[in-house]
C-alpha cells in the first residue's frame, strides 16, 4: 500500500490510528519519534493566552509600552513553552519491563522501562493506562522504570492496553502525549476458592499406583535434606549430631502425593469453578511442600514439586481452554 | 476534570516562591493603595505563610467570601466608586492574596500566577522607570520558577530556577520581534476612565500664589531637549507654557485662546533648531523655547503664541522646532486682545494701584513706565523665597509692600498688576526657565523646578515684550539657574553640589533617556520609521503580519535546534537498525519480538536471495558496533551507508 506509507509519516494519520483504529502491540523498544508525538495547550494554557489578549488589550489602550513588553515576554515564554514540553517527551525510548503473574482479582504491576539517551533531564513523565496514572522522571542517559497496575479480572493472558505517555514540563500550560502500547501480557490464574486440600486417600485411589511412597503419618528414617524439603520435617537433633542436614522420612497411607484431577471434582461443578479449586488445590499443596500433579482434559502435568512446578500446574489452569 | 494532581497537597518551595512573587509584584503598589489595602495585604500575606509552614487548615469558603464582600465594600469607601482603573486596581490586589488563601491545588496555582501578571502589568500605570521595569522582571523570573517547581515537584528549587531562567532567555528573542513588529495602534481604544491620569503633574491653567512654588519642589522632568543648533544664552532659554490673562484678585487663568493662522513673529538674531521629548502632562500645549516660527505639523499656534495639540499629551511625545531667540512679536493685538490684558477686579490691592497712577501721571509713554516698574522691582530687597508667608485677600500689596517675600509667581503676578493699574495692556506667561545640560548625552533636561511665571506688556513700537520681574529683583535665578537663586536650606531635592552625585545622576538620566526613546517612546510613529529604515516604505497590516510571522517562526526554528541539539546522540547505530527494520517491515518482513539480529538476517536471507549479502553485512556490523567494544566513527559510518543503500 503506496498510500499508507505516505500517511505514517503524517501525524494526524498516526493520531487518528491511535485513537480510532486497532493498534496492534509494538514488539520491542517503541521509540517516541516526532511524528508520534501530539501537544496541545492545557485548559490553563488557553486560560493563559486568553490572559495575554486582556493584557495586550490593556497595554494599547494606556499606551503602556512596558505593557507590551511585558505581554509579549508572557507570550514568547508560553511559545518557547511547547518547544520545552515537546522535547520533554519526544525521542525517548520505551520498552516492557517484567510482570509477575498474579491471581485474577489482584493487581497485576506491568514494569515499563523508560530510556532517555538525550543530553538533558526528563520531568514529570505520567504514563496512563485504563485510569491509573504513574509518573517518573528520567535523567539524562538513564533509565527509569515505572510500574502500572492494572486489575486483573479474567484468568488467561492480560495484554498491558494503549499507554498514554504525557507531560506537562515546565509550566503545565502545553501538554505533549503519546500512545504506546507495548506488547508485554500479563499471566492471570484463576483465583482460588476457600475449600481445604482434599483427602489423600481419594486421589491415591483415583491415582498412579506410586502412593505407597512416602506418607507423613509414620517416621521411617533419615536422608540428607535437599533444597525442596520443608523444614517442618528436618531433623533438628539428627542433623545436630551429624555434619549434614537431616529429613525425617514418614510412610503411611496417607500419602503426600496428591493427584489434582478435573474428572474427580462433582459433575454439577461449573468449568470455573473447577479451576478455581483445582489452583486453591495446587496453592495449599505447594504451601505444604506436597508432591502433587495436574490432570485436566487434554493436559496432564506429571508429579511434581517447587514454585516452577506450582507455576507450571497454575499456568495450565489459567490457559485451560475447555 | 477530576484531575488527580488537583488533590495532591501543595510543594512547599514552588509555593514559597509564589507568595514571593506576589509579595514583589505588589511592592510598588504599597506606595499609593490606601493604607488598609497595605496592611490587608501584608496580614493575608503573613497568614497564609504560617498556614503553609504549620500546615494549618485554610479558612473556609464562607469567610473567604465574607472577605472578599467586605474587600469590595472597603474599595468603595475608599474611592467613592468602584469603577475606574485605580479601584480596579486595588481590588485586584485584593483578590490576589484572597485567592492565595484559597490555594489548595494546582488549578489555583495558575489562577495566582495569571493574578500576579495582572498585577505586574499595572504597576506600569503608575510607572514605567527602569527599576520598575526590573523589579517586575524579576516577579516573572520568580513566578516562572514557582510553576515549573510545579510541574516537577521533589526537584531542587535551583533547578527549577535555571530552567526558567533560561526559558525566559528565549523568549527574550520573540519579545523583542513582538515589540519592534507588532502592528501598533495608538491608544486610546476607547474611553479612559476618569482618573486614568491623575498621576501626571505640571504647570496647570491657572496660578495663584503658592502654586509654581510646590511645583518647584519636584525634581522631575518636564522634557528633554536635544539642540541641532547652537546652544542659546541661559538668560533667553524661556519655555513658553501657558498664558494667563484673566484676574480675580488671587488666581490668574487662561483666556480665550484663539487659534491663528498668521502670527507673525519677527525675528533678530539666529534661529535655533531643536528636538522636544516632552513628558506626559495630560494638556494640551507643548512647550516651545520663545518666540517658536516652525512648529510641528499637526500642532496649532494660538493667538498668545502658544503652540498646542489637538489632543491632550497623555504618552511621551517628540516634536521638532524652531524658534528665534531674539524677536519681536507684533502679532495678537486686536482690541479684544489688549482690553482683556488691561482688566483687573475692583477694590482689591488699593496701594499697588496709588502707585501705578503716580506712574501714569508722571511719566511720559508705556515703555518709561515697564522701565519704571523694572527699577521699582529690583530697588526694593526683594527675597527670594520656596516658602513664602501666606498672603491675605490684597496680595499684591501685602507682597510689595509688607513681606516683600516670594517666588516667580508673586514677582510675575505683581508686576502685572502694576502694569495693568498703569494702563499698559499685561499678560502672565507661565512655562520653564533654564535647563541642564547632561554632558553624557548632551541632552538639555528641563525639569518641574525650573517652572516659572514671568510678565509680558504691549508697546505699541515693539510688540509683546518680555519683562521677567523675578530676573530684574534676583538676577540669579535667570543667569545661574534655580538651584542657585533658592537660599540654602531650602532644600531642592537633589541639587546638590556633590560632583560625583551629579555625575552618577547624569549618567542614570541619560540611560532613562535612551530608555524614554527607544522603549518608551516607542509608537506607530517610531515603528514606521523603523520599518522605513529597514527598507519597508509603507508598511501595512498585511506586510506587518507577515514579517512578524516569519521572524518569529524563525527564532522559534533556531531555539529549537538549539533545545533539541542533544536529543539524540549516541545511538547512531541504532537508529540505522531500526531504520533497516522499518525498510524490510514494509515489505512484510518485520522482524519478529525474539528475533535476534543474526538470525532475522539469516530469515531475510531466504526470503529474499537478491539481498542476502547485504542483509547478513548490516546485522554483522550492527551486532559487532552494538555489542562489542565502542565502535568508530568509520564503521559507523559503514552501517550508515549500507542501511541507506539497502533496498529489499
Amino acid at each position: 500500500m503506496k498510500l499508507d506509507r505516505v500517511l505514517q509519516y503524517s501525524q494526524a494519520y498516526n493520531f487518528f490510528q491511535w485513537v480510532f483504529g486497532k493498534h496492534a502491540p509494538e514488539p520491542g523498544v517503541v521509540f517516541l519519534s516526532q511524528r508520534r508525538v501530539y501537544i496541545l495547550p492545557t485548559r490553563h494554557g488557553l486560560i493563559f493566552g486568553v490572559a495575554l489578549i486582556l493584557m495586550l488589550i490593556g497595554s494599547i489602550n494606556y499606551n503602556l509600552s512596558l505593557g507590551y513588553v511585558l505581554t509579549f515576554l508572557l507570550a514568547g515564554l508560553g511559545i518557547v513553552s511547547i518547544l520545552h514540553t515537546f522535547r520533554n517527551l519526544a525521542h525517548l525510548y520505551v520498552s516492557a519491563g517484567r510482570v509477575a503473574p498474579v491471581f485474577a482479582g489482584d493487581t497485576a504491576q506491568f514494569e515499563l522501562v523508560l530510556e532517555n539517551k538525550s543530553d538533558f533531564d526528563r520531568h514529570s513523565l505520567d504514563l496512563t493506562c485504563r485510569g491509573t496514572k504513574v509518573s517518573c522522571n528520567a535523567p539524562a542517559h538513564q533509565h527509569c522504570s515505572v510500574v502500572i497496575p492494572v486489575k486483573a479480572g479474567k484468568r488467561g493472558w492480560l495484554q498491558l492496553e494503549r499507554v498514554t505517555v504525557d507531560t506537562r514540563f515546565p509550566l503545565g500550560m502545553m501538554r505533549a502525549w503519546s500512545y504506546v502500547q507495548p506488547d508485554m501480557r500479563a499471566l492471570v490464574y484463576p483465583r482460588p476458592d476457600s475449600a481445604p486440600l482434599p483427602p489423600a486417600h481419594a486421589e491415591a485411589d483415583a491415582g498412579d499406583s506410586v502412593s505407597s511412597g512416602a506418607g507423613t503419618d509414620d517416621f521411617a528414617g533419615l536422608r540428607p535434606y535437599q533444597t525442596s524439603d520443608s523444614p517442618h520435617h528436618v531433623a533438628w537433633k539428627s542433623s545436630a549430631r551429624s555434619e549434614l542436614l537431616l529429613t525425617k522420612l514418614f510412610a503411611g497411607r496417607t500419602a503426600s502425593e496428591l493427584w489434582f484431577d478435573w474428572d474427580s471434582l462433582p459433575a454439577g461443578m461449573l468449568t470455573e469453578a473447577r479451576l478455581a479449586r483445582l489452583a486453591r488445590w495446587v496453592v495449599l499443596a505447594e504451601e505444604r511442600s506436597l508432591r502433587y500433579g495436574l490432570k485436566l482434559p487434554g493436559v496432564n502435568v506429571p508429579l511434581g514439586e517447587g514454585f516452577p512446578h506450582r507455576d507450571r500446574c497454575l499456568k495450565e489452569l489459567a490457559l485451560y481452554h475447555g | 476534570m477530576a484531575d488527580p494532581r488537583n488533590a495532591e497537597p501543595l510543594p512547599l518551595p514552588p509555593f514559597a516562591l509564589l507568595i514571593t512573587g506576589a509579595a514583589l509584584t505588589v511592592a510598588s503598589h504599597t506606595l499609593w493603595l490606601p493604607y488598609w489595602v497595605d496592611a490587608a495585604a501584608a496580614a493575608l500575606l503573613i497568614w497564609r505563610a504560617i498556614a503553609s509552614i504549620r500546615g494549618a487548615a485554610l479558612p473556609a469558603r464562607w469567610l473567604l467570601i465574607l472577605l472578599t464582600f467586605g474587600g469590595a465594600v472597603g474599595v468603595f469607601f475608599s474611592y467613592r466608586t468602584i469603577m475606574g482603573r485605580d479601584p480596579g486596581v486595588t481590588m485586584l490586589v485584593l483578590l490576589l492574596f484572597l485567592k492565595l488563601l484559597e490555594t489548595r491545588a494546582r488549578r489555583d496555582v495558575f489562577v495566582v500566577a495569571f493574578l500576579v501578571y495582572f498585577v505586574a502589568l499595572a504597576n506600569f500605570f503608575y510607572s514605567q522607570s527602569i527599576p520598575i521595569a526590573g523589579l517586575m522582571l524579576l516577579t516573572v523570573l520568580v513566578t516562572t520558577t514557582a510553576l515549573v517547581g510545579f510541574s516537577a515537584p521533589q526537584r531542587p528549587v535551583l533547578e527549577d530556577l535555571k530552567t526558567a531562567g533560561r526559558m525566559l532567555a528565549q523568549a527574550g528573542p520573540v519579545m523583542l520581534l513582538l515589540f519592534f513588529l507588532f502592528p501598533r495602534v495608538q491608544g486610546p481604544l476607547w474611553g479612559m476612565p476618569q482618573d486614568a491620569y491623575s498621576g501626571v503633574n505640571g504647570l496647570s491653567d491657572t496660578m495663584s500664589p503658592g502654586s509654581i512654588s510646590s511645583l518647584s519642589l519636584s525634581d522631575a522632568i518636564a522634557f528633554r531637549v536635544k539642540f541641532e543648533t547652537e546652544l542659546p544664552p541661559r538668560t533667553r532659554l524661556y519655555w513658553r507654557g501657558p498664558v494667563l490673562s484673566d484676574f480675580d484678585g488671587r488666581t490668574w487663568r487662561v483666556g480665550l485662546p484663539q487659534l491663528r493662522r498668521n502670527m507673525s513673529v519677527e525675528a533678530a538674531g539666529s534661529p535655533a533648531d531643536y528636538e522636544v521629548t516632552l513628558e506626559p502632562h495630560n494638556r494640551n500645549w507643548m512647550f516651545a523655547l520663545e518666540m517658536p516660527t516652525r512648529i510641528p505639523p499637526n500642532a496649532r499656534l494660538t493667538s498668545e503664541y502658544l503652540v498646542i495639540s489637538p489632543t491632550p499629551i497623555r504618552s511621551r511625545m517628540r516634536y521638532e522646532m524652531r524658534s528665534y531667540p531674539q524677536f519681536q512679536a507684533p502679532s495678537g493685538a486686536n482690541p479684544e486682545d489688549l482690553a482683556q490684558a488691561l482688566g483687573l477686579p475692583r477694590g482689591v490691592n488699593p496701594r499697588a494701584r496709588t502707585l501705578a497712577s503716580e506712574w501714569r501721571e508722571s511719566l511720559p509713554d508705556n515703555a518709561a513706565i515697564v522701565r519704571r516698574a523694572v527699577e521699582f522691582f529690583r530697588g526694593s530687597r526683594f527675597e527670594y523665597t520656596l516658602q513664602p508667608p501666606l498672603l491675605g485677600e490684597n496680595s499684591v500689596d501685602e507682597f510689595l509692600f509688607d513681606a516683600k517675600q516670594g517666588f516667580c509667581e508673586h514677582f510675575a503676578s505683581s508686576f502685572v498688576f502694576l502694569m495693568r493699574a498703569a494702563g499698559v495692556p499685561a499678560r502672565v506667561v507661565t512655562g520653564y526657565q533654564g535647563g541642564d545640560t547632561n554632558p553624557v548625552d548632551g541632552y538639555m533636561v528641563v525639569r518641574q523646578a525650573d517652572a516659572h511665571a514671568w510678565a509680558e506688556v504691549w508697546l505699541a513700537g515693539g510688540g509683546w515684550t518680555r519683562v521677567d520681574p523675578t530676573a530684574a529683583a534676583i538676577p540669579v535665578r535667570v543667569e545661574l539657574g534655580i538651584t542657585a537663586a533658592a537660599p540654602a536650606g531650602q532644600s531642592l531635592l537633589m541639587r546638590t553640589n556633590l560632583n560625583w552625585l551629579k555625575g552618577l545622576r547624569n549618567n542614570w538620566e541619560a540611560l532613562t533617556n535612551q530608555w524614554n526613546q527607544w522603549v518608551l517612546g516607542y509608537n506607530p510613529d517610531r515603528q514606521r520609521e523603523m520599518l522605513a529604515w529597514l527598507g519597508v516604505r509603507q508598511p501595512n497590516w498585511e506586510t506587518m503580519t507577515l514579517m512578524l510571522f516569519w521572524s518569529v517562526a524563525g527564532v522559534l526554528l533556531l531555539t529549537g535546534l538549539w533545545l533539541l541539539r542533544g536529543i539524540r546522540r549516541g545511538d547512531a547505530v541504532q537508529r540505522a537498525w531500526l531504520r533497516f527494520c522499518d525498510k524490510l517491515a514494509r515489505e512484510g518482513l518485520a522482524r519478529a519480538r525474539a528475533e535476534g539480529p543474526l538470525d532475522y538476517a539469516s530469515r531475510v536471507a531466504r526470503t529474499l536471495p537478491a539481498s542476502e549479502d547485504s542483509a547478513r553485512a548490516i546485522a554483522a556490523l550492527y551486532v559487532d558496533q552494538r555489542y562489542g567494544p565502542d565502535p568508530d566513527a568509520r564503521s559507523i559510518a559503514r552501517l550508515k551507508r549500507l542501511v541507506r543503500e539497502f533496498s529489499p
